[in-house]
């Protein structure tokens, strides 16, 4: 599975995007955005407030308890500010 | 307010009578007067034309360039689906959203809305509604750049913008 980061959560992290291998027991983008938490400080300072951190599943939006099962694509961001 | 861009709103049922809206996402500066002469060429059924343009500010001479990032492909998707909406609930002639990416200067245009019915409710509410919901959904992020050289930040969300997008799930359609 491909995630994608932007804003500050993308400068937060150091990375664009990256490739993981998420184990079984993480079943909805949720689970994710805790389990990417572990993955480095630079992670765990983007996502230290999962509750702000807005997720699209294969470019649509998300809500945490919507499953990532066969999802090619999830992108971790803030809120957004265009127009 | 958590999470609130991802309440989903409704999608439109498929009418053969909807509009085809234009959506585009780019680098080039927009010309405003040509998106809105696009919705008129070569007809005489348009009554009414509502054109917003959002423009950068140069917040009181203390910004230099506001930097818009976004999600390639997602951010036409989404603009797309809330522009599909607005097709539905007004009987509009014609929808053009066109948002800028890239370095934006103070005075630039950094987003056009255009809608075009027989009659004006239907354009004043259809643009007001895009707007409302591509502050809210449309993934977009503005950074700032200080004329002053130093190192800006990005630009918060606003609870004022998600209190307008969510009114338009209890007005009633006009037009």
């Amino acid at each position: 599975m491909r995630v994608v980061y932007f804003a500050w959560v993308r400068e937060r992290v150091g990375l664009e995007e990256e490739d993981v291998e998420v184990p079984a027991e993480v079943k909805t983008a949720g689970d994710l955005v805790s389990w990417l938490r572990e993955r480095s400080p630079g992670h765990a300072f983007a996502l230290e407030e999962p509750d702000i951190i807005r997720i699209a599943v294969d470019r649509v939006h998300a809500q945490p308890d919507q499953p990532i099962a066969g999802a090619r694509e999830v992108a971790l961001f803030p809120p957004m500010t265009g127009g | 307010m958590a999470n609130s861009p991802s309440r989903t709103v409704p999608t439109p049922m498929a009418d053969p009578a909807a509009v085809e809206p234009s959506v585009r996402v780019g680098t080039d500066p927009i010309d405003v007067a040509a998106e809105t002469d696009a919705l008129t060429a070569g007809r005489t059924d348009v009554g009414a034309v509502v054109a917003f343009t959002g423009l950068c500010r140069d917040e009181a001479g203390r910004l230099a360039v506001l930097e818009l990032e976004h999600y390639p492909g997602m951010a036409e998707a989404e603009i797309g689906r809330i522009a599909a909406q607005a097709a539905a609930r007004w009987p509009l002639l014609g929808l053009r959203v066109v948002h800028r990416s890239g370095p934006i200067r103070p005075g630039e245009v950094i987003v056009l809305v255009a809608a075009a019915s027989a009659h004006r409710a239907a354009a004043f509410e259809a643009a007001s509604f895009l707007m409302d919901f591509l502050k809210t959904r449309a993934p977009f992020w503005k950074k700032e750049h200080l004329a002053d050289g130093s190192e800006g930040s990005w630009v918060e969300a606003r609870d004022a913008d998600d209190a307008a997008a969510e009114k338009w799930a209890h007005l009633r359609t006009e037009g």
